[in-house]
Formats: structure tokens, C-alpha cells, sequence
């Protein structure tokens, strides 16, 4: 009998649609796989076993009455602890909302169910998503499937991770300044972060307004696709939602898939180049660079000399949004509310309540924020940074006028131990190095396995002009077919 | 604290005020600002939300179209210019009845800017400089329990109803008020009540200060002659137009009185009592909350079409400046006598009453006379006062259809002020009708003959005057009902005078 949680969503889909397997086996396989390595990676923080297992039931009573059924039904996916889900806990990784059930599905869940995929629970990330190794979630981190003493990237490494230890064929993401990308790259997956507005944010607990994209997460590019399609799409309750058709990107990686980029042209930033990255990360880059101009893609390097500057400008952006965006757990109205004895005033309540909610890296970024945003520093460094951001999408709108996308390494570093970069913030700052650019700039960019390094798994990035999403789905789709999917050893 | 206050009149011998008012109004949109909540008023507490103004987590707003429409057309009818491009702003500051401990408002990017509104005091124009009209949400409302003053300050509980977070609120700031001297409590009053007829005309609010529809925030300073401009506080919670005359003049008196004894004003909140008529100390501004503004990014800029924009505009009622002018001139009245009109708060009730079919001066008769003075009684606006135009006008017609004489109609009119129904209904069920009957009224004529043969021999040897003593016996014999002139003319036909 074949192994359910080894099969890509494509095949799941075929096999429920066919009859061959009913939702509820796929589910069920899924569940048992969570079961029994879970507590090794700590992927999932809540494992929703009634409702995935109703839902299964719901697609095979439909499938059985002959209703059509679209091309995830039947798929389980995991979804990132960020979006909220009707009755179903949503903590954010943080302890100030431990046990909080939102009365509403965000609009990609909503998304999710209309599509007939199988909802297995929330996973774990960085508190807030604000961090890149999990290792900021209030709940433990999650584990790397290649090597469970390493991280398995972040914010969204449970999404990641889960990927990658079979406990789900697809997961959902966010990715603020690389929380799709960076955990894709670091656990041999695919991640995928939209154009911003391409994915709704309604439901998204936002760390940063102007950055965070919720996307798909996958083992293959086609399945993320697929993913995208369903989740993707204007919604008016998201003002910052684009009004126009998802880019038509499962053709794309379709396109992609049969090997061949003539006519495609990619360019190398040189400011990348060199700085940062781990020798075996550029090498196996390289090799893939090599691997695209075999299938006839041509390859220049562009220079993006405001690049150098995407760090900083995001690390005043993102957290002064955050200050604001976080203002509301108060523990007035939901989620965890310390000293309210009576005796203590409003204010102090407020104060206990989010001293012994957040974590030390919360606090950190709401006070950079508080900073940054306040009177008489505003124009230094908000204002400075905004623009900054600017410049960066300049940058990118003059390489987008020689080249179709972008490609370079999805981060700098492999997975690393645990611990290995928490005593120094900007140590860990650096992983989203590549990646951060793309929010700034709010174009799409995927992260597609290329290679090996020690026997870790290596991402390239592929960025694409904004609502070109197809783009950069047919570029890795490509590089997938000539490099093949990475096999995580056995957990 | 007690201090002898100074004279007025003194005050404004040795000072000078600057003046400048804020408003808030809260717009009468179907639904809230960034969802689809309600905006009825006095709904139970906390039904009328959702995960949006509750601004539970993941949830994000959708700015009305309705709201910015009628932000745009308040901007037009004050002069304003309508921005081609402008953003909301977020304003951070924690308080549990905000439910994101941010404010979506908008900070240095208002919608609209740069108008004035003309007002009449005391025949005189005076235009009010407008600095600008942007559009923010209200917050929710906190109810402190257990504390004797309501106050947070030993309240044991608070409870928050978030039925109101999130109503759109328009906010309309003047220009600083120099040069009124003397008049700046009736500037400020003629101001608020020149910019609630507006929004009145406009429709797009209620405008009901009592209910805090219409809320007022007064800024005051004052300075010696050519001196620079002193420092201002600024009074909030002044919920009538009453109190907004009364704020200013008292925080004025207030100020002169720091000042003549050496010491400075604090630049500060203050509250008005309506009770006292006094204000006192709210949070010093001198440790200002830093609100940290800075672009909303969960909202895309607003960028009103100037088409649509100047379809707005085109589209303005006359505002009521205007109309009031016009209503003047087909009233024919003088401005002393449009003035007591204005000042009864009888514009439109007479407008009313006119269109219902009464002339204006019946109109007018009636609504500055018998129902100023029972408004005036029972301490009630004039439009609250019990009787409609249409019953008003109603009335009239059975004046002048000689059904009811002056004194009946003022009967009548007590039994609609007390609910007993139409004027018809009235005189039809209290029998009240002026007895027309002429065979009646001859029959009563004559026993009041007979009963003053003294009267009427005066009469019969010519001296007419005197029939004024029949009448009021033929009048008394008839409950009033018979018609005083129809009366007269027969006393002196049956005594051949
Ligand atoms: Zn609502």
C-alpha cells in the first residue's frame, strides 16, 4: 500500500477525485504521521483532529454524491498559527494569546474550505513571526526533519518543518521579510511569498501591515501553485487586497516543469554576491545558476546598489508597524490578562499583562518601534527608511527592464543548531539578508530547492516583478525538474 | 478653591481673547467606518460589533464611501479645499475604550482644508477661519461603577460598550479666533450654532449635542494688547450651545484672574460643568501623550475624483445663510425681527408652517408667541415643544375660516402642546366652535338687554362705547364661543344705534 504522507498534493487530489482513497485515509495517515514524530519536531502547536477528519468526511460525502470536486480537495494542509481560525486556538506563538479561540476564519482559511482541503491544525513560528529559527516561539521551537539539533528556519519553520517530515503535503505561510522562503530553503521545501495584496491579509495577526504576505508552502512547485491559486485573489475586506485576477501561475509551473527557459532572461545582484553567504550556500547557487543557462536561460548580473540598505530600513519599518499593530493585547477584550486582583489600576494591569505576555524579542522590536515612530525621531528613521523603500523599488523596476526575475541564494546560511544565534539578534537578522528586499519592494519571490551543502539543504530565491507571480513559478519549476525534489532522511 | 473672579467687563477692558473650537461630529452613516456594524444609537451594550471594531486580532478595516462623501461635502459647504491625495493616520495612545489602543484618524494629511464659515453677531459678519475637516472613528464608551464620581478614580469596575467604536467622526478645527474681544463667548456660540444648521442642511447628521452627536471642544487664551498670544487650554465635555457661550466667558474670567494675580496658565485639558458653569483641570498637556502618528498602512489612500467632487459641490443644498436670507425677504421681515426668529430657533418651524399653509405672519404669531412662552415654561427646545407645523398650520385655517377666534385657538392649541389630538379634533370633542348661529346669539343678545336696561338706554341715546359691557356679557353667556364682532354688530342693530 503506498505511503499517503509521501504523495505530493497532485497525487492526493488524483486519488481522492478517483475514488482510489477517500479523504478521511489521506487525513487519518496524516493524523498517525503527527502522531508519531511530532513530538520530535514540534511542528504543530494545535493539532485539530475533529475537524480535520469532519472536513475529510465532508469531501468524501460530496465526492460520493457526484459534486465536482476542485484540485486540493481531499489535501490536508497545516496553516501557519498566524491566520485565525473559527473555535480553533490561534496563539501567534505567544503566551498573550494562549487559549484565545477567534469567533472568525481568516479569508485564506475561508479559502482553504471552499477549496475542499483538509485543515490538520496550526503550526508553530516565531512569537509574532518575528524571528527566523522558531526559536522565538513561546512554545518551544520547531526541529529541522534533515537534523533535529538544527533550526528548521523561521518565522514559519512549523509550516516548514512540517513539510518536511511528511506530517503534511502543503502548509501555509507569512512572510514579512522572508517567513515562507527562508524555513522553504533551510528544510528543503518550497516556499512561496505573493506579491503583496495578492493574498488576503483578513485574519492575518499582523506583525507588519505593509509587508506581511500569508503564501503557500509545498514539497513541490506545482503543488505550490496549486496552493497559491486557492488562497489567492482579491478580497474585499482587505483594503490592501489587489482587485485584479491571480497571475495564471499553475500553468506557469506547469510550463516550467517541461525543463525549458529559452528566452528567459535572470539576473545575479551583485551586491549579494560574495557577502555573507556560506561558501557551500554560493556553491551550490552557482551550480544551480549553471544548471538555468543549461536549460536556456540567459543569466547578467544587475547591480541593486540600495540593496545594502534593505536591512536596516526594514528593521525600522517592521518593528515601528509592530508597535502599533500590537498595542491592542492589553488583556482588556481577549487572550491573557495578569493582576486583575482588584486592588491594581487599569494601566497596571495593561502593563502585567504584556510584560508577561510577550517575549523578549516582542518587546525588543515594539520598543525599536516606539522609538522609531516617536516625535522628533519620526523623519530620521521612519521616515528615512520609507525612503529607502522607495529607492529599493526603483531598483527593482530598473532590473525588471532587463531581466524577467531575479535569482540569488534564499539566505546566507543553512539550517543552524539551536542556540547558535540567539545571543545576538542581528546575527539572526541576517538570515532574511536575501529576502528582505522583495517585501520592501512588495514583488513576489519563491524559494526552490537547489542543492546540498554538508548534506543541508540550500534555497535559491527567485524574485519577479509585482503581479508577475507566474514568473518566478516557471523558473523554479524548471530548476525543480533538472535538481528534483530533496528527500529528507528518515525521521 | 474659591477666587473672586473679576468683572467681565473689565476683563475685556485690560485683555484679549483668542478663541478656537473643535468639533466632533458623528456622521449619520447606515453602517460604522471600517465594517458593516450598525450605527443606531442606544442599542444594548456591545451588540452592535464585530471582529472589525472590536479590532480583534487579523481583522482589518474598509474605509465607508458614504463617510468620505460626506466628509468632502461638509469640507464644500465650509469653503474648504478637498484633497486630490491623502492618507488616514494612525494615533497611538492606550485607553481600553479603543479597542486597537490606536485611532484610525488623520493627521497632517486632512481630507479637507483651508475654509471658513461666514456667521451673523449681532448683525455683524464675522468669518471663522477653518483649518481643516478630517474623518477618524469614535471610540467606544467606559462606564466606571462603584467610584462616587463616576470617574476612573475609585471606580471598582470598568465596563466598556464598544456599540459606539468605530461610528465615523468628523472632526472640524477653526483657525485661531483673534479680535472678538468682548464677543467671543456669542462668536463661539454663533459659530457652533452657524456649523450645526449646516450639517443639519447637509444631512449628514443629527447633530444632537445632548446625545454627543455634536461635540465641542473650546480653546481660550488671552493676552495683553499687541502682546503675543497667551497660552490656551483647552475645555472639553461643553454639550450644549449654551455652555459653549458660558465656557468660553467663564474660562476667560478664569484665566484674567491667574493672570491679574502674577501667576501663568497652564496649557491643559479643562472640564465644563453644566451645573456650575465652571471648568476645572483635566491631564496637564505639558506632559503631552506623544501619539506617535504615522500612515495607516491598512487603508489605501484616499484620491477623490475631482469629477465627483465637483458633482458634490454642484449638488449642496443652499446652506443656511443663504436660505435664511431668502425665507427674510418673502417674509418680509426686518433683520431685528428675523433676529428674534433666529434666536427662538423658529426658522424652520415657521418655514414649516408656512408650506403647510399658513401665512408667515400667522406663522410666526404663533411659534414666537403662545409656544415660545410654553417652551420657555417647561424648559424645552422650541421643536420639542409639543405641536407640529402642520397642526399649526392647521390651526390657523380654523382661525380663518372664523371657526375658532383668538382666545378658542389658544385653548385648542393647549389641548394639542397636551396630546389631545388635531386642532379639528380638539374644538370638535371640547366644543369649542364660535357659535355662528345667529338666532342663538340674537336670543342672547337679548336676555343680556333685558338684564342691563341702564346699558342699554346709553346705548339707544348714542353712546356706542358702551356696548362693551354687552358684549362681554353676551360673550360670557356663550363660554366665549360666539364671535365678539358678530356680537356687536347685533347689540346695535336690535338697540337701532
Ligand atoms: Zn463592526
Amino acid at each position: 500500500m503506498t505511503d499517503l504522507t509521501k504523495l505530493t498534493a497532485v497525487e492526493i487530489a488524483g486519488l481522492v477525485a478517483s475514488g482510489e482513497t477517500s479523504a478521511v485515509e489521506v487525513t487519518q495517515a496524516h493524523l498517525d504521521r503527527i502522531a508519531a514524530v511530532d513530538g520530535r519536531v514540534n511542528a504543530f502547536l494545535h493539532v485539530d483532529t475533529e475537524g480535520a477528519l469532519a472536513a475529510a468526511r465532508e469531501v468524501d460525502t460530496r465526492r460520493a454524491a457526484g459534486a465536482e470536486l476542485g484540485p486540493l480537495a481531499g489535501v490536508p494542509v497545516a496553516v501557519k498559527d498566524v491566520l485565525t481560525t473559527k473555535g480553533v486556538p490561534t496563539t501567534v506563538g505567544s503566551k498573550i494569546l494562549e487559549g484565545w479561540r477567534p469567533p472568525y476564519d481568516s479569508t485564506i482559511v475561508q479559502r482553504l474550505r471552499a477549496a475542499g482541503t483538509v485543515m490538520l491544525g496550526k503550526t508553530n513560528m516565531d512569537e509574532f513571526a518575528m524571528g527566523s529559527s522558531t526559536e522565538y516561539s513561546a512554545y518551544g521551537p520547531s526541529r529541522n526533519p534533515w537534523d533535529t539539533d538544527r533550526i528548521p528556519g523561521g518565522s514559519g519553520g512549523g509550516s516548514a518543518a512540517a513539510l518536511a517530515a511528511y506530517e503534511a503535503p502543503l502548509a501555509i505561510g507569512s512572510d514579512t521579510g522572508g517567513s515562507i522562503r527562508q524555513p522553504g530553503a533551510v528544510t528543503g521545501t518550497v516556499g512561496a511569498k505573493p506579491t503583496y495584496g495578492g493574498t488576503s491579509r483578513y485574519g492575518l495577526v499582523a506583525f507588519s501591515s505593509s509587508l506581511d504576505t500569508p503564501g503557500p508552502c509545498a514539497r513541490t512547485v506545482l503543488d505550490a501553485a496549486l496552493l497559491h491559486e486557492a488562497i489567492g485573489g482579491h478580497d474585499p475586506r482587505d483594503s490592501t487586497s489587489i482587485a485584479a485576477p491571480v497571475p495564471d501561475v499553475v500553468a506557469a509551473a506547469k510550463l516550467g516543469a517541461t525543463g525549458d527557459l529559452t528566452g528567459v532572461r535572470l539576473g545575479i545582484v551583485t551586491e549579494f554576491g560574495g557577502e555573507g553567504a556560506e561558501p557551500g550556500v554560493m556553491a551550490a547557487f552557482n551550480e544551480a545558476v549553471d544548471t538555468l543557462t543549461k536549460l536556456g536561460a540567459e543569466i547578467v548580473e544587475i547591480s541593486c546598489p540600495n540593496f545594502g540598505y534593505a536591512l536596516p530600513a526594514y528593521y525600522l519599518i517592521a518593528p515601528s508597524e509592530c508597535s502599533s499593530n500590537l498595542a491592542r493585547f492589553d488583556g482588556v477584550r481577549f487572550g491573557l490578562r495578569v493582576g486583575d486582583d482588584g486592588n491594581r489600576s487599569l494601566e497596571e494591569v495593561m502593563s502585567l499583562t504584556r510584560e508577561a505576555g510577550f517575549g523578549p524579542e516582542v518587546k525588543r522590536r515594539i520598543m525599536i518601534g516606539t522609538y522609531a515612530l516617536s516625535s522628533g525621531y519620526y523623519d530620521a528613521y521612519y521616515g528615512q527608511a520609507q525612503k529607502v523603500r522607495t529607492l529599493i523599488t526603483r531598483d527593482f523596476t530598473a532590473a525588471f527592464e532587463r531581466v524577467d526575475a531575479l535569482i540569488s541564494p534564499t539566505t546566507p546560511f543553512v539550517a543552524f543548531p539551536l542556540g547558535a544565534r540567539t545571543s545576538d539578534p542581528y546575527q539572526m537578522y541576517l538570515a532574511d539578508l536575501f529576502t528582505i528586499p522583495t517585501n520592501l519592494y512588495g514583488g513576489p519571490g519563491i524559494s526552490v530547492p537547489c542543492g546540498l551543502a554538508d548534506g543541508l539543504p540550500v534555497g535559491l530565491q527567485v524574485m519577479a516583478p509585482t503581479m508577475a507571480d507566474d514568473r518566478m513559478y516557471r523558473v523554479a519549476a524548471a530548476l525543480e525538474s533538472a535538481v528534483g525534489t530533496l528527500t529528507p532522511p528518515v525521521l | 478653591m474659591t477666587t473672586t473672579l473679576p468683572a467681565y467687563d473689565e476683563v475685556v477692558a485690560r485683555y484679549e481673547p483668542v478663541i478656537g473650537l473643535e468639533t466632533h461630529v458623528e456622521l449619520g452613516t447606515n453602517t460604522k467606518m471600517w465594517c458593516g456594524c450598525p450605527t443606531d444609537f442606544g442599542g444594548e451594550p456591545n451588540t452592535r460589533v464585530c471582529p472589525v471594531c472590536l479590532g480583534l486580532p487579523g481583522s482589518l478595516p474598509v474605509a465607508n464611501k458614504a463617510a468620505i462623501e460626506a466628509t468632502i461635502r461638509i469640507g464644500l459647504a465650509l469653503n474648504c479645499s478637498i484633497a486630490q491625495w491623502c492618507r488616514f493616520a494612525r494615533k497611538n495612545y492606550f485607553y481600553p475604550d479603543m479597542p486597537k489602543n490606536f485611532q484610525i484618524s488623520q493627521y497632517d494629511e486632512p481630507l479637507c482644508f483651508e475654509g471658513y464659515l461666514d456667521v451673523e453677531v449681532n448683525g455683524e459678519t464675522v468669518r471663522i477661519g477653518i483649518e481643516r475637516v478630517h474623518l477618524e472613528e469614535d471610540t467606544g464608551k467606559t462606564l466606571h461603577v462603584g467610584g462616587a464620581t463616576g470617574r476612573i478614580h475609585g471606580a471598582t469596575e470598568s465596563l466598556v460598550d464598544y456599540n459606539r467604536a468605530g461610528i465615523p467622526l468628523v472632526e472640524i478645527v477653526t483657525k485661531p479666533i483673534p479680535g472678538t474681544g468682548a464677543l467671543a463667548p456669542e462668536v463661539a456660540r454663533a459659530y457652533v450654532t452657524e456649523l450645526r444648521d449646516v450639517l443639519r442642511s447637509l444631512g449628514v447628521s443629527d447633530v444632537r449635542m445632548e446625545e454627543g452627536s455634536l461635540r465641542c471642544d473650546v480653546n481660550t487664551s488671552l493676552n495683553l494688547p499687541g502682546a503675543e498670544w497667551g497660552t490656551r487650554t483647552e475645555t472639553k465635555n461643553v454639550n450644549s450651545l449654551r455652555s459653549v457661550e458660558r465656557a468660553v466667558r467663564s474660562e476667560m474670567l478664569r484665566q484674567a484672574s491667574v493672570l491679574d494675580a502674577g501667576g501663568r496658565i497652564t496649557q491643559e485639558t479643562r472640564h465644563f460643568h453644566e451645573d456650575t458653569g465652571d471648568t476645572t483641570p483635566g491631564r496637564s498637556k505639558e506632559t503631552a501623550t506623544d501619539y506617535r502618528y504615522f500612515p495607516e498602512p491598512d487603508l489605501v489612500p484616499i484620491a477623490p475624483d475631482p469629477a465627483w467632487v465637483a458633482e458634490l459641490k454642484a449638488a449642496l443644498p443652499e446652506l443656511p445663510r443663504l436660505h435664511r436670507r431668502r425665507l427674510q425677504e418673502a417674509w418680509g421681515l426686518s433683520d431685528l425681527d428675523m433676529q428674534s426668529v433666529l434666536n427662538a430657533g423658529a426658522v424652520e418651524l415657521i418655514e414649516a408652517t408656512v408650506a403647510a399653509g399658513a401665512t408667515p405672519a400667522a406663522a410666526r404669531k404663533w411659534w414666537l408667541g403662545e409656544l415660545s412662552r410654553r417652551a420657555n415654561e417647561t424648559g424645552v427646545e422650541l421643536a420639542d415643544v409639543g405641536a407640529t407645523p402642520a397642526q399649526v398650520a392647521e390651526l390657523q385655517g380654523l382661525v380663518d375660516a372664523g371657526k375658532l377666534n383668538d382666545k378658542l385657538a389658544r385653548t385648542v392649541l393647549e389641548g394639542v402642546v397636551a396630546g389631545e389630538g388635531t386642532p379639528t379634533e380638539i374644538m370638535t370633542n371640547r366644543n369649542l366652535e364660535v357659535v355662528s348661529d345667529t338666532g342663538a346669539l340674537t336670543a342672547a343678545v337679548d336676555e343680556a338687554i333685558a338684564a342691563n336696561p341702564g346699558i342699554a338706554d346709553k346705548i339707544r341715546s348714542g353712546k356706542v362705547a358702551a356696548a362693551g359691557a354687552l358684549v362681554g356679557a353676551v360673550m360670557k353667556t356663550t363660554r366665549g364661543q360666539a364671535d365678539a364682532k358678530t356680537v356687536r354688530e347685533l347689540i346695535l342693530a336690535r338697540l337701532g344705534a
